[in-house]
C-alpha cells in the first residue's frame, strides 16, 4: 500500500502507486513515489515547476509510453490491477482513465463530432444513442446551453473556456472512471476557471479525479486531498485542509507559505 | 531620436528591397503566362479541343485525343501514386523514426531528384519491353513513379505539422494509433496533402521525356490502356519542332490547354474539399 492520507484511512483506494521511479533516458524524474489515490474524491498535485507533477500524472494512463526512452519501475495498480503488466490493453486503460490537458485541444471538427468521437471509435453507430450521449455529456460539462444551437459548427470557433469544457465533455462521453487533469485552467480567464472548478466539484460524485495545479487557492478550493511534490519526490500527502493548515514537513510549509517555488 | 530615425529608414529600405525581389520573381512568371495566352488563344476553338490531329496542309484538326490521353495518363498515375504515396507519407510521419524510415526517406529524396527521362527508361525496361509495346499503362506508371516521392514527402510534412496535442487527445480517449491517424491527423492535414498531390499532378501533366519511351503518342482516339496513347506535351513537342506554321500555332494552343487543364483540376479539387471541410469530417 502506498502512502495514505491520514483522514482518508477508511476511504476506498482507486489508484495505488508503489515505489514508482521514472527515467527520461538517463535522467530520473520520479523517485520512489508511493501514494494511494482515494476513489470518488479530488486529489490535487502541487509543487514547483519541473518537480514531476505532469510526469506522475501521465504514468497513471500510460501517456508516457508515447515518449521515446522512458523507463519505469515500481507498480501502479488501478482497482488492484497492475496497469504496467504486459497483459494490460493500453487502449482500454486509456478509455477508463481519461485526461484533460493544460491547453484545450478540441479536434478540428464540429462540436458534435468532438463529443461523439470517443463513442464512435469504440464502435457506437446508432445516431439516436449518439445524440443522447452528446447532449448528456455537454450538459454535465455545463456547456449545453451555450452550444446547443451550434453543435454542427467548428469547435475551434468556441472560446478557450468553452473549448476546455468541450474537452471535458468529450472525455465524459467515453465514461471513464478516473479523470486526470493537468493544469486544466491555467490557460483560462477567472470566470471560465470558476465554471470548471464547479464542474470538478460536481464530477467527483462519480469520478476519481486527480488534478495538477500551480494555483494553491485552487487546490484548496477543489480538492479533498493534496500531494506535494518536490524534485521528483512525494514529500507529503494529506487531506487538503490538514496539509494547508498543519503541514508536517518543513519543505511543504516553505512551499505553501511562498518561501520558494 | 536619430536612432529611431535610422531604424525607420532601414526598415523602409528592407521593405522596398523585398518587394523588388518579389516583383523580379513574379515578372518572368507572368510573362510566360501572358505569352502563352497570347500565342495560344488564337488557335483555341471547339474543334481544337475535340478533333483528331489533321495532316499537314489540311485545315482544322486538334488535340482532342491528346487531351483525353493526358487525362487518362494522369488519372492512372494518380490512382497508383496517391494511395502508395500517402501510405508512405503516413508511415514516415507516424512510425518512420528508425533506420528503415531514414532509408525510405533517402530513397524518396533520390527518386524525386532523378531526371524524368531516367524514370521513363526504367519503366521502359520494366514494363514496355516485357509487354512488347508502348502503352498508356506504362506511361501512367512512369508518371506515377515521378509523383510518388513528392506525394509521400509532402504528406509526411503535412502530417508532422499536425500538433502533437491532437494525437495525445485522441489516444487519451482510448483510440488506437491507427484510429488516431485516420480520424484526426489525416483530416487535419487534408488540405496540405491535397496541395502536395496537386503540385505533383501539375508537374507530371507537363512531363514529356518519360512519355516518349512509354506512352509514345498516337494519332487516334485512345481505345485501350495497353495501346500507345497521345498526350498533350508529346503533341506540343512534335508540333513545336515542325517547320509548319499551322502546327506551330497548334503547339502554342496545346501549351495553353495544358496550363488550363492544370488550373481546372486544381479548382475542381479545391471545390471538392470545401464542401466537406466546412463541418469537419
Ligand atoms: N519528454 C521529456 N523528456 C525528457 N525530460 C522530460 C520530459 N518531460 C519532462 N521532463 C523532465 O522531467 C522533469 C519533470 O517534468 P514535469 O513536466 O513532470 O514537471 P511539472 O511538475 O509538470 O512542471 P510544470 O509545473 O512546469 O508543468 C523535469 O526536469 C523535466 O525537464
Ligand atoms: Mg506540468
Amino acid at each position: 500500500m502506498g502512502t495514505m492520507p491520514d483522514v482518508g484511512a477508511d476511504q476506498t483506494v482507486k489508484i495505488d502507486v508503489e515505489n514508482l521511479d521514472l527515467f527520461y533516458g538517463k535522467q530520473q524524474a520520479l523517485f520512489g513515489v508511493s501514494m494511494s489515490v482515494p476513489a470518488r474524491a479530488v486529489t490535487a498535485l502541487i509543487g514547483p515547476s519541473g518537480c514531476g507533477k505532469s510526469t506522475f500524472l501521465r504514468t497513471l494512463n500510460r501517456m508516457n509510453d508515447l515518449i521515446a526512452g522512458v523507463r519505469i519501475s515500481g507498480t501502479v495498480r488501478i482497482d488492484g490491477t497492475d496497469i504496467y503488466s504486459p497483459w494490460i490493453d493500453v487502449v482500454d486503460l486509456r478509455k477508463r482513465v481519461g485526461m484533460v490537458f493544460q491547453r484545450p485541444n478540441p479536434f478540428p471538427m464540429s462540436v458534435y463530432d468532438n463529443v461523439a468521437y470517443g463513442p464512435r471509435i469504440h464502435g457506437l453507430r446508432n445516431r439516436r444513442k449518439l445524440d443522447e450521449i452528446v447532449e448528456n455529456s455537454l450538459r454535465r460539462a455545463a456547456l449545453w446551453d451555450e452550444v446547443k444551437d451550434r453543435l454542427h459548427q467548428p469547435a475551434l470557433g468556441l472560446s478557450g473556456g468553452q473549448q476546455q469544457r468541450l474537452c471535458i465533455a468529450r472525455l465524459l462521453a467515453v465514461e471513464p472512471e478516473v479523470v486526470l487533469m493537468d493544469e486544466p485552467t491555467s490557460a483560462l480567464d477567472p470566470i471560465s476557471t470558476l465554471r470548471i472548478e464547479e464542474l470538478i466539484a460536481d464530477l467527483k460524485e462519480t469520478y476519481t479525479i486527480v488534478i495538477v495545479t500551480h494555483n494553491m487557492q485552487q487546490a484548496a478550493r477543489v480538492s479533498d486531498y493534496t500531494a506535494f511534490f518536490l524534485n521528483g519526490e512525494l514529500v507529503e500527502f494529506n487531506a487538503t485542509a490538514e496539509l494547508f493548515t498543519k503541514p508536517k514537513d518543513k519543505r511543504t510549509e516553505d512551499y505553501i507559505t511562498g518561501r520558494f517555488g | 531620436m536619430t536612432g529611431l530615425h535610422r531604424r525607420k529608414i532601414v526598415n523602409a529600405l528592407a521593405a522596398v528591397v523585398f518587394a523588388l525581389m518579389v516583383v523580379l520573381a513574379v515578372i518572368p512568371l507572368f510573362h510566360v503566362l501572358i505569352y502563352v495566352v497570347k500565342q495560344g488563344l488564337p488557335g483555341l476553338s471547339w474543334t481544337f479541343l475535340t478533333s483528331l490531329p489533321a495532316p499537314v496542309g489540311v485545315p482544322g484538326g486538334g488535340m482532342g485525343n491528346a487531351i483525353l490521353g493526358s487525362l487518362i495518363l494522369v488519372s492512372i498515375a494518380t490512382l497508383v501514386s496517391v494511395p502508395l504515396g500517402i501510405g508512405t507519407g503516413i508511415f514516415l510521419s507516424e512510425w518512420g523514426r528508425g533506420r528503415f524510415g531514414a532509408l525510405v526517406r533517402w530513397v524518396a529524396d533520390i527518386l524525386s531528384g532523378a531526371p524524368s527521362i531516367v524514370v521513363g527508361l526504367f519503366i521502359y525496361s520494366l514494363v514496355v519491353v516485357p509487354m512488347r509495346g508502348f502503352s498508356a499503362l506504362s506511361g501512367g506508371l512512369a508518371l506515377a513513379v515521378l509523383m510518388m516521392p513528392t506525394v509521400a514527402r509532402s504528406t509526411e510534412q503535412m502530417l508532422r505539422m499536425v500538433p502533437h496535442t491532437l494525437r495525445e487527445a485522441s489516444l487519451a480517449l482510448g483510440a488506437t494509433w491507427a484510429q488516431t491517424v485516420w480520424r484526426v491527423v489525416m483530416p487535419a492535414a487534408r488540405k496540405g496533402i491535397l496541395t502536395g498531390v496537386m503540385l505533383s499532378v501539375a508537374r507530371v501533366m507537363g512531363e514529356t521525356a518519360p512519355l516518349i519511351v512509354t506512352a509514345f503518342g498516337s494519332g487516334f482516339w485512345p481505345t485501350s490502356i495497353f495501346k500507345p496513347i497521345a498526350a498533350v506535351p508529346l503533341q506540343v513537342f512534335v508540333y513545336a519542332i515542325s517547320p509548319y506554321p499551322s502546327w506551330q500555332q497548334q503547339a502554342w494552343t496545346g501549351a495553353l490547354t495544358l496550363v488550363l487543364l492544370v488550373l481546372f483540376i486544381n479548382i475542381f479539387a479545391r471545390l471538392l474539399l470545401r464542401d466537406r471541410g466546412a463541418q469537419g469530417r
